[in-house]
């Protein structure tokens, strides 16, 4: 990709079309359920039920969307799971936390696709949404009424709400990191970042990906 | 509303009531009281009010107890329930008939758990009642009720229960089960008198081998404004499960309703403004020239 001046700037391919969209699908499924969910949840915002066609539609319609959030997070869940598995280096990123707050990347251990913070995130929502979608069948009274006890759905409603707020709260923190660390966005929309971007917060994920492309290009070059 | 007895003293999801309310008075506030012991089990209170609020039970289907339909439901807002109770004290089988319905709390849990605001109200008399055009259908009073009493309608996905005749109280009428009632034994009036008639009531089964008879006001939900005459007050349990003495909102609920309120805004209200501080403080996280060179160099293998 030509840069004016700067000279040629390569990308660095990071989500395959298939996982923008899955991931786009999910992220508007969240936003639409945080504010239906925040309508029903604080009096002060039950005027926000106004954008899902009054608040009987929104009571109607929120938990079909956590239904097809479900669905959705699971294909992301299956194609990131391993990725966010735990390892050494996460260990030695949470122990720098502080430097990375700062921006000062230059001490940190080289990291592969996902840091610390990513993998928080990633099994945050996870748990959160199980929680969710087992708590929110609970008290979705209209199909799933007589199968639990009205104490069973006083706690349901209780974790409901707390694992709701669980989720918006990882939702602020995925989404400020996104905008605080420039040049992360065009991951989800282009698909891929600069290599200099690459370079900076995912070195070894970023040196896996050159020596593939070495691998599976070596004869061309 | 002209009519004092349609003020209204508080409302669903709305902070500290509403413009122009009145609190609730004292020297107003209605009671009806059931006198359990007087009861016969006609269900005429039940026809009563299917009678007056226009509304029908499909028909059922017997499954060898009296009670008829099994249930509160939508339809049915009050209910005969039946219980043969072995008294233990004296051997003998009792055959204990409580009418079931909204107890009209002073501390209303379904009030308190509603979320669309002015869809459940408190009027200043202290009848509780539904606003089906605010209702949502939620089913969250469900969850706020100690009594187990609204019912959400299939038709219509909105929370019915019993409104102690609003309707005909506004205009200087009793309700209509009291209307109906053969024996007189739900009676209708002011709180003070109708504390009074309980009194007299309590009295009489005493002196009549009752000794633990009393009236059901439960205090933990602020008192009712429908009570019992029980002739066994210290076991309110053998009356179909009614609910012990110290019967209060679900912990859960108010903690839900409560706290939970409260502290979740607050936790995404500090998430959202620690982003905003940190990105003044820090500055955004910038590519360097450096890396943007390095990135390339190991990209392209050189």
């Amino acid at each position: 990709m030509a840069q004016s001046g700067g000279g040629y700037t390569p990308q660095v391919s990071r989500y395959t079309t298939g996982a923008r969209i899955n991931h786009w699908v999910t992220a508007i499924s969240l936003i639409l359920l945080a504010i239906s969910g925040l309508a029903l949840f604080h009096p002060s915002l039950f005027g926000l039920t106004a954008l899902f066609g009054g608040g009987a539609l929104t009571r109607e319609i929120h938990p079909w969307i956590g239904v097809f959030l479900f669905f959705s997070f699971s294909g992301l869940f299956f194609r990131f799971w391993k990725l966010n598995l735990w390892n050494r280096d996460d260990n030695r990123w949470m122990a720098n936390l502080p430097a990375v707050m700062k921006g000062d990347e230059e001490k940190m251990p080289e990291i592969g696709k996902y840091n610390a913070g990513q993998k928080f995130v990633f099994w945050g929502m996870s748990i959160l949404i199980i929680a969710l979608i087992s708590s929110g069948i609970v008290i979705w009274d209209k199909y799933f009424y007589p199968y639990t006890t009205i104490d069973q759905k006083r706690v349901a409603v209780l974790i409901h709400a707390l694992a709701g707020i669980g989720a918006i709260t990882v939702w602020i923190v995925h989404v400020y990191a996104a905008i605080w660390v420039r040049g992360t966005i065009s991951a989800m929309t282009k698909g891929s970042v600069t290599a200099g971007w690459a370079y900076r917060h995912h070195r070894k994920w970023l040196r896996e990906e050159a020596s593939k492309d070495r691998a599976s290009s070596t004869p061309a070059q | 509303m002209a009519l004092p007895t349609m003020e209204i003293a508080r409302q669903s999801a709305t902070r500290g009531g509403i413009t122009g309310a009145l609190p609730p008075k004292d020297d107003f506030q209605v009671t009806k009281l059931i006198d359990v012991s007087k009861c016969i089990g006609c269900k005429a209170c039940q026809t009563a009010c299917l009678e007056w609020n226009d509304l029908r039970e499909p028909v059922g289907v017997n499954v060898g107890v009296y009670d008829n339909p099994h249930d509160l439901t939508e339809n049915s807002w009050t209910l005969m329930r039946f219980t043969e109770w072995d008294n233990p004290e004296t051997g003998k089988l009792e055959w204990l008939i409580r009418k079931d319905g909204c107890m009209h709390c002073a501390d209303p849990g379904c009030l308190k758990a509603c979320p669309s605001p002015g869809a459940i109200v408190q009027y200043t008399n202290g009848i509780v009642d539904f606003n089906k055009d605010a209702c949502i259908g939620c089913g969250y009073c469900i969850k706020g009720c100690p009594f187990n009493i609204p019912r959400i309608s299939k038709a219509n996905e909105k929370a019915y229960k019993c409104t102690l005749c609003v309707d005909r109280v506004a205009v200087g009428q009793g309700p209509a089960c009291a209307k109906a009632c053969p024996t007189q034994a739900i009676s209708f009036g002011t709180e003070a008198e109708m504390k009074a008639l309980a009194a007299k009531r309590v009295a009489d089964l005493t002196s009549r081998g009752y000794k633990k008879a009393g009236l059901y006001d439960p205090p933990g939900v602020g008192g009712t404004h429908v009570m019992y005459v029980l002739h066994h007050a210290d076991k309110p349990e053998a009356y179909a499960n009614l609910p012990g003495n110290d019967v209060k909102i679900s912990p859960i609920v108010e903690l839900w309703r409560g706290a939970t309120k409260y502290f979740g805004m607050g936790v995404l209200a500090v998430a959202a403004g620690v982003g905003v501080l940190h990105h003044m403080v820090m500055g955004p996280n910038k590519v360097t020239t450096h890396d943007e060179e390095e990135g390339k160099r190991i990209k392209e293998g050189t």
